[in-house]
């Protein structure tokens, strides 16, 4: 036995491993998971009321777990709308991991609820490298970050199976230039959809709520270039081997390889297929 | 800022093996991390030290070797390095990136351990990474 071994392990595999279960697991219970991302002030608590409010009237069981490092003011605004709510707090961590999603979902959201909705702690840059089971991804940013907002966070914005723009009754006001913004997601994950929402105007409100159901079918699901590695997945042993002149013992890299928990989740699956097969 | 968590999981991992293999210590460490893998480097080096300390891979050198963000085209044969910020879409065709070729790697590439495993080489096969 050497003093070398090579690994290839991905870094967060245990997290991915987690997503995976805890995706088949929601799949089970027939629950719709939808990941909310964005930065600090982006609107997504006011959007989200307003989809719990609409969801609530049209009979649709609709939950919601909101993250943050402190406070528990967002799940109280949220609950207003009815729908059941809980806070995460993550004691100061930047963003949400499965493990901690997953303790808040062992008995909840209640039996027959068909969405959750989990708002992750507002920030672009940390919750976009964590896979935590969702069916739907979704980025937001609102008119009034800048259009560049996609090009400044392309990990967030390029894993994105949907985008949402909020507060788009201030587009005017601030000069939004949405081609610009159009142009800049398409820059790094063409194909995306695109929303158009302000919750004060009541603009495109209940439209995150029909992709959400919609992503009960997996084939309506954007795949996103960048979370799609294709040839790379299963030949890099190869070329990492031919690097080496001595030795290796090789450990641990069959156990996660075809699973689709190689690297970090989401990002890492072969190709959409592989991408829709986890979901089913 | 999540590198701290991303050091840990490396850290977590490599004394998994440790204790499997009967390692006691980590000279060096070295992680493959894409362009995309929204990951900063030098902000990992900093917490990997910090998430070394008291485990068995204390003071152990961390070499990252980043792996550049390549795609390749839907429509015609095109294959680009996307930079940063990346553009997946073709610069000769003007297509949408089928796939990435790299660029998302976030991985334990491989670790030296400070002392052999506990099972000893065969004498007739003497261990080739013997130093």
């Amino acid at each position: 036995m050497c003093r070398m071994s090579d690994l290839h392990q991905a870094v967060l595999a245990k997290n991915d491993t987690g997503a995976a279960r805890l995706r088949a697991d929601l799949d089970g219970r027939g629950l719709l998971l939808v990941n909310l991302l964005s930065s600090p002030g982006s609107g997504k608590t006011a959007l989200l009321e307003a989809e719990l409010t609409l969801a609530r009237e049209r009979g649709i069981p609709v939950a919601a777990l909101s993250a943050d490092l402190a406070t528990e003011n967002d799940a109280a605004r949220l609950a207003r709308s009815g729908a059941p709510v809980k806070q995460a707090l993550t004691d100061g961590l930047c963003h949400l991991e499965t493990h901690m999603l997953a303790r808040h979902l062992d008995q909840w959201p209640p039996a027959g609820t068909r969405v959750l909705f989990v708002e992750n702690v507002g920030n672009l840059v940390c919750p976009a490298a964590y896979d935590l089971g969702e069916t739907l991804r979704v980025t937001l940013a609102s008119v009034t970050e800048g259009e560049d907002k996609p090009l400044k966070y392309p990990v967030a914005f390029g894993l994105a199976q949907l985008v949402v723009v909020t507060k788009y009754d201030l587009a005017d006001a601030v000069d939004f230039e949405e081609e610009t913004f159009l142009a800049n997601v398409r820059q790094v994950n063409p194909g995306v959809e695109i929303l158009r929402t302000s919750a004060r105007a009541r603009t495109g409100i209940g439209e995150l709520l029909d992709r959400a159901l919609a992503a009960a079918d997996p084939a309506t699901v954007h795949s996103p270039v960048m979370a799609c590695d294709g040839e790379r997945h299963g030949h890099h042993h190869h070329e990492h081997d031919d690097e080496h002149g001595h030795d290796h013992e090789h450990v641990g890299e069959h156990d996660y390889v075809h699973d689709h928990v190689h690297g970090s989740g989401l990002a890492d699956m072969p190709d959409s297929e592989a991408l829709q097969a986890t979901r089913r | 800022m999540h590198e701290t968590s991303i050091a840990l999981a490396v850290v977590d991992q490599i004394e998994q093996r440790a204790r499997q293999d009967g390692r006691t210590s980590v000279r060096a460490v070295t992680l493959r991390v894409g362009e995309l893998a929204g990951v900063v480097p030098d902000a990992l080096e900093f917490c990997f030290a910090q998430a070394c300390t008291g485990t068995v891979a204390h003071g152990a050198r961390l070499s990252v070797e980043a792996v550049e963000a390549r795609a390749c085209c839907s429509a015609c044969s095109g294959r680009w390095s996307v930079g940063m910020p990346p553009d997946l879409c073709c610069p000769v065709c003007g297509e949408a990136a089928a796939h990435l070729l790299s660029g998302r790697e976030l991985e334990i590439a491989a670790v030296e351990w400070g002392e052999p495993a506990a099972t000893a080489p065969s004498p007739e096969e003497p261990d080739p990474c013997a130093v």
